[in-house]
């Protein structure tokens, strides 16, 4: 290798907006949004009902279950638990459903698949050296 | 009801003993700056590009990083505030704790990964990058500096009071000394060590604060047969009140109280993800996968030490009680310190006042690096000199600008002590939340957003959040207000986040539909591809 020209300038001719038509990358922002975005929606929700509830149902709150445990600390440790809960939920989501769809794109930008120029792989002519040699390592 | 018993019988803490102690918990705390210093000079050996003075060379790996940032997001507010609150106002000092957690679901589902992605050192590098340079870049920078000033005035400030309630200096020469030797040790860590040697000061400070709690949480639940319930009942008898145990003796006293608590609950809950020196975290791991494992770290011991803080405050309460709590120097804050000292002596003592310190100055630290980058990189490198200062030039301004921020840092904090600044920390939330967030969450997910609704939001969102601020009860017009004998209090909350927020996203999405220039459609495509995919994102720095 060698070469200085390849690591940086590797989406420099990229057409992006070619890849944003694509069909996996609309699926890639289809499958991000429809999670991110109703959780969102949801535990902000969750979390303003109960401030809600803090603030303006102090009565039901203070509903003894156990003991000295009442409603109000039930539902404040169930607000951590959620959270707890949505990160692992996030994770496992992210690994399964948008890492690999991600890392397939990458790699197809990196590998000159959405030149403006054109596509290097295999037209062989005076796209750059670093181009080339990047394109024949795949 | 063994638990009650214990209450009852222990002795009450005798405060004057507190200041037999000061000299081993300057001990303690000598010794975490030796050791802290040793590791920074080791880490700034390879400090060599402006990739590793900002963003430690993007080497750290995302369980370093979530340490790091529960270490810069746990301040001495949360550890002694929190302790405190909830020990004299029991439910709602847990109340509040809660909005500082659920908040990292925001940075966690809708910057994190995506910022990584796009930027390079700032926040204003994701904002302008589909965005016209100058206009975003001087916006988000003015706003970022707004943050971080009143954010590290208040902790400076906060030094003050935890002096004298730690090392027993009630003087004010004797305060001022020790402010100017926590500002001069910050600017140590920060010129030398850069961000990789603030992230080692924080990382080593977020494991002490969390191992310490840890120890006082099982001390305390052990005391109580590991029953929580008669922990509670021992705190609600110890305060001669049942009501400890419910919501409302903070936040429920009157119409506007609780109103109040509404708009601090926002702009907890939208300005954590949107505060600069957090999203700078973000940078110093090498990819946008390690930036959600940095978060996924930070909301599991954050969580943690939040539940730890219940157990330590209603602790607090049931051990050492309010009368006592409210009656030493220091006030509510000393809650923690006390619980310390009534379970492990004075060791214990100056292991938790050690830590407080060490917590202030990985604080400030972690700011002042965040506001000397967005002087060097934003205003400076970008706008001053258009884009053509090499890379060395930019690190020696940032390193010129730690030093200012340093010296303003202290001098603010020897004015400030004794001033009643605590609401600093609720205005730097909501100015993230009106002036930052907005912005963040637009220019990465609405595609026809455009420079004027950046501008309009950014600007709008931080006029309208200082202003409504200065307007409130909390610097005029009422007995706790910074300004005594005048009243030009007409807004009645202390809080602005109800009204700059919804303000903010509005004006930003008024400055779009309004706006004749549409944007660069190829750089919104580039921006969201990249934000998802990670393609062309900044690599790791190789040594």
């Amino acid at each position: 290798m060698g070469n200085e020209a390849q690591p940086a300038d590797a989406t420099q001719s990229v057409d992006f907006q070619q890849v944003q038509q694509t069909e996996q990358f609309r699926e890639l922002r289809r499958r991000h949004r429809s999670f991110v975005f109703p959780m969102a929606v949801a535990f902000l929700l969750w979390y303003f009902g109960y401030v809600l509830l803090a603030d303006y149902a102090v009565g039901f709150m203070s509903i003894k279950l156990w003991g000295n445990i009442n409603v109000g600390l039930v539902l404040g440790l169930l607000q951590f638990a959620t959270t707890f809960g949505i990160t692992a939920w996030y994770v496992s989501y992210s690994n399964r459903k948008l890492d690999p769809i991600a890392a397939g794109i990458r790699g197809e930008i990196e590998g000159h698949e959405f030149d403006s120029r054109g596509r290097v792989v295999g037209a062989g002519q005076a796209a750059g050296t670093g181009q080339a040699a990047k394109g024949a390592q795949r | 009801m063994s638990g009650m018993a214990v209450s009852s019988a222990a002795p009450m803490v005798n405060v004057a003993a507190l200041k037999d102690t000061t000299l081993l918990n300057m001990g303690i705390f000598a010794l975490f700056v030796l050791v802290t210093m040793v590791i920074v000079f080791r880490a700034s050996r390879n400090n060599k590009t402006a990739a590793d003075y900002y963003a430690a060379g993007r080497s750290f790996t995302g369980s370093q990083n979530g340490t790091a940032i529960a270490g810069d997001y746990l301040s001495a507010a949360s550890f002694l505030g929190i302790t405190g609150a909830i020990a004299i106002n029991g439910y709602d000092g847990f109340l509040y704790s809660i909005g500082f957690l659920v908040a990292w679901l925001v940075a966690l589902l809708l910057v994190a990964e995506l910022l990584r992605n796009t930027g390079k050192f700032t926040m204003a590098d994701v904002l302008s990058f589909r965005l016209r340079q100058r206009p975003v870049r001087i916006a988000a920078a003015l706003s970022t500096l707004a943050v971080c000033f009143f954010y590290l005035l208040a902790q400076m400030a906060g030094a003050g009071s935890l002096i004298s309630l730690l090392l027993g200096i009630s003087d004010w020469g004797g305060q001022a000394l020790v402010i100017i030797v926590v500002g001069a040790l910050m600017i140590m860590y920060v010129l030398i060590g850069g961000m990789k040697g603030t992230t080692w000061v924080q990382i080593i400070k977020a494991v002490l604060l969390i191992c310490g709690a840890a120890v006082m949480t099982l001390w305390v639940l052990s005391i109580y047969g590991f029953n929580l319930s008669n922990l509670l009942g021992s705190a609600a008898e110890a305060a001669n009140n049942p009501n400890i145990l419910n919501p409302g003796l903070q936040y429920g006293k009157s119409e506007t109280s609780k109103l109040d608590f509404m708009s601090l609950g926002l702009a907890l809950v939208l300005g954590t993800a949107a505060l600069p020196h957090v999203l700078m975290r973000f940078y110093t791991v090498p990819t946008a996968k390690e930036a959600r494992k940095s978060v996924v770290w930070s909301i599991w011991l954050i969580g943690l030490f939040y539940l730890f803080t219940l157990v330590l405050g209603y602790g607090a309460a049931a051990l050492v009680g309010a009368d006592t709590i409210k009656a030493a120097p220091g006030g509510v804050n000393s809650a923690a310190p006390l619980l310390a000292f009534h379970l492990g002596g004075p060791l214990l003592l100056g292991f938790i006042s050690a830590v407080a310190f060490a917590t202030i100055l990985a604080v400030v630290a972690g700011l002042t690096i965040t506001a000397a980058a967005s002087f060097a990189h934003d205003i400076y490198a970008n706008v001053i000199a258009k884009g053509k200062a090499d890379a060395g030039t930019e690190v020696k301004v940032a390193r010129r600008t730690v030093v200012v921020i340093g010296v303003l840092a202290i001098l603010g904090g020897i004015f400030a002590n004794g001033q009643n600044v605590a609401f600093l920390v609720a205005l730097a939330f909501a100015v993230a939340a009106s002036a930052n967030l907005p912005t963040i969450v637009y220019s990465l997910f609405w595609r026809k957003f455009t420079t004027q609704g950046a501008v309009w939001s950014m600007y709008g969102g931080l006029a309208s959040a200082i202003i409504l601020i200065a307007l409130s009860p909390v610097v005029s017009g009422a007995k706790t207000s910074m300004i005594q004998g005048a009243n030009f209090a007409i807004f009645p909350l202390s809080n602005p986040g109800i009204v700059s927020i919804p303000l903010a996203f509005f004006l930003g999405w008024l400055g779009t539909v309004l706006d004749k220039r549409g944007e660069d459609p190829a750089k919104q495509a580039e921006m969201e591809v990249r934000s998802l995919t990670g393609v062309g994102a900044e690599k790791a720095v190789e040594h």
